[in-house]
């Protein structure tokens, strides 16, 4: 490609007549689109292609091994009745029961914290300079270390029960990563605390772009400073809720490697996620159409949120 | 935290409220501080103690005969499932994996970014619709299509070893892996470098091809040296992302010596056999975490910039 970028040609609208200078010219037009295609050409097999061979799996009876004769919906019959398993609980319903907990927890939290600390943040704090990358770097880690990090905190035995036992709070109890009942709340805080500041730096880019004059009048008009921020900040933040709200939702959705390196998956698996739920089953429990139907479901919730925000996204400027 | 009282002007009426609502936000925020550190914190003072101090000793004491000892056995010879020498080459197999695999994909981005700016075509925002969407799919749905790929690659690559003695790179893990990440980071990397050029004056492109530079001129001469920002807040994004990727790396890559470090240490961690070492646990979490948070300390501006850049529209 270098070679074409060599050659200099002129782009003015009046080509050269001559007809190589034509087919150069051609080729120069047609150009951008050459750079762009290997790249849209990936996108289109390794993203869309991969989807709907993983749909066409799911309709497959395959076990270790693909198979490619079609069938049914079998897969999706047994997650189905998989839902509704709640005594003993089958592992999907355990997946989607912390899915449903994780999500919304992790979603709410980390929006009010995140607020929260913003508003904090932005009362002309001195020191902001230190506070602000210390809330924001757990956002940098690997949620293996992450995990190990808390798993290491909160483990009874050593973690913060051992140390409040210590300073001779005895009856301190906290084994919630060990309980079955209580793990998927452990993967929650450790999420919170992971992405929190993260979305606290996007509320404070919110308040920093919210016109000071605004806020100024509204302060001539005696509005108290809850009131400024009930009636008129948190509005005007409106947009940035919405981001943050994607982003989170995203993130707990494709949360895996924090329920792996935290809890191991949890006491018999109890804290799976869907996520766990299709690589277990596609590639320890040689149950690949099962996976695969699984797989399908958690990129369907995705897409129901991500496309109306996407589309309303690029559409808002039609530049 | 300093939690100095308010730089408190002394306003007629309220001074003292005025100080107390000061003290009550610093005490808030140095609380969150606090909170925020706490598990690095442990982590870090946790891999300088023996294990004796670990045992009988409080979570948060500081170490009382610090010893780097946890951090060599953890690089040099710590068990990694069955073999016992350390977490160093898992390390270098995640540097192998994610210095071409950020350069490509940033490449690659900056120049979708440019067409998709600067040379428009018809249907030009369902182009970058499609890969903005490609970003936010969750990697399950493409996980097993990739393997049986990855997996057919290897046998041709085994195939070619047969021939003609050489495989060319087709089948090892390093290389599977660069190519996973680099197709998979492309949507984030063309959003980044879309949205900055979005905002780059077009009447410059103009004027440059009247002056009949040509598309790559004007990206070098142009577009490159007015990027050095989007550049490296992408090149710390992809690097953060790819060099923190647990679950390609645990599909691809996930058992032998081409495990990648975040892998690798997942099986330290819990590697069941003799006595739990924490220390030497903890030294191999803060090896693994070090890189990126390295990045982080020295360019935290462009980090945040990135996530920002990712999350809220351009």
């Amino acid at each position: 490609m270098s070679t074409v970028a060599e050659t200099q040609i002129k782009l003015t609208p009046e080509h050269d007549a001559r007809p190589g200078a034509s087919v150069r010219s051609r080729l120069q037009d047609l150009l951008p689109k050459i750079v762009l295609a290997p790249s849209f050409a990936a996108t289109i097999v390794f993203v869309y292609g991969f989807i709907l061979w993983t749909i066409y799996l799911s309709f497959t009876n395959s076990k270790t091994f693909p198979s490619y004769a079609i069938t049914g919906p079998r897969a999706y019959q047994r997650l189905w009745r998989w839902t509704f398993e709640s005594d003993p609980p089958s592992s999907w319903y355990t997946s989607i029961t912390n899915m449903g907990i994780f999500g919304f927890l992790y979603i709410l939290i980390c929006l009010a914290l995140g607020l929260f600390l913003a508003i904090l943040l932005d009362q002309k704090i001195r020191g902001e300079g230190v506070l602000r990358p210390i809330y924001l770097y757990p956002m940098a880690l690997s949620f293996i270390v992450t995990g190990v990090a808390w798993k290491w905190f909160l483990d009874p035995g050593l973690g913060l029960e051992q140390t409040l036992h210590q300073w001779g709070w005895t009856s301190f109890h906290f084994d919630w990563i060990k309980n079955k009942d209580f793990v998927i709340y452990t993967v929650v805080i450790a999420g919170v605390w992971q992405a929190s500041g993260f979305i606290m730096a996007m509320f404070l880019a919110g308040l920093r772009g919210i016109d000071g004059e605004i806020m100024k009048a509204a302060q001539i008009d005696g509005a108290s400073t809850f009131q400024l921020y009930r009636r008129i900040v948190i509005p005007l933040l409106r947009p940035v809720f919405l981001s943050a709200f994607i982003v989170l939702a995203h993130l707990a959705i494709k949360s895996y490697d924090l329920v792996v390196a935290l809890t191991s998956g949890g006491p018999g698996g109890s804290a799976w996620l869907p996520s766990n739920f299709m690589y277990e089953f596609t590639f320890k429990r040689n149950e690949m159409a099962v996976g695969s139907a699984s797989a399908v479901i958690m990129l369907m919730t995705l897409t129901a949120i991500i496309v109306p925000y996407l589309y309303s996204e690029l559409r808002e400027k039609p530049r | 935290m300093s939690t100095v009282a308010s730089p408190a002007r002394p306003a007629s009426s309220g001074v003292s409220a005025r100080t107390i609502n000061r003290i009550v936000i610093y005490g808030l925020l140095a609380l969150f501080a606090i909170f925020y550190l706490m598990p690095l914190f442990v982590m870090l003072v946790t891999s300088f103690k023996t294990m004796d101090e670990i045992q009988n000793g409080n979570m948060l004491a500081l170490p009382q005969s610090p010893t780097i000892a946890p951090w060599f056995k953890a690089w040099g010879e710590t068990c990694v499932g069955l073999t016992c020498a350390g977490i160093k080459g898992y390390f270098w197999n995640s540097i192998k994996m994610v210095v071409p695999a950020v350069l490509i994909s940033t490449l690659l981005g900056a120049l979708n970014g440019y067409v998709l700016t600067k040379w428009r075509f018809r249907g030009h925002t369902l182009v970058f619709a499609m890969m903005l969407f490609a970003c936010f799919i969750p990697f399950q749905s493409v996980l097993l299509p990739m393997a049986t790929i990855l997996g057919s690659i290897g046998r041709f690559g085994v195939t070619l070893q047969n021939l003609t003695g050489f495989n060319f790179g087709l089948g090892n893990s390093t290389v599977n892996l660069v190519f996973v990440h680099v197709v998979y980071g492309l949507g984030f990397t063309t959003l980044f470098f879309r949205n900055y050029y979005e905002a780059f004056p077009t009447e410059l492109v103009k004027a440059a091809q009247v002056d009949g530079a040509s598309f790559f001129q004007i990206f070098r001469r142009i577009m490159l040296p007015n990027s050095m920002p989007i550049f490296v807040v992408t090149v710390i994004y992809q690097f953060t992302n790819i060099w923190n990727d647990f679950l390609f790396a645990s599909a691809y890559a996930g058992t032998g010596d081409v495990m990648p470090m975040t892998v690798a240490l997942n099986n330290v961690v819990n590697t069941s056999t003799g006595v739990v070492e924490y220390n030497v646990n903890m030294a191999a979490a803060m090896i693994a975490a070090l890189p990126t948070l390295i990045v982080y300390v020295v360019a935290g501006r462009y980090f945040v910039r990135g996530l920002m850049a990712g999350a809220v529209k351009g």
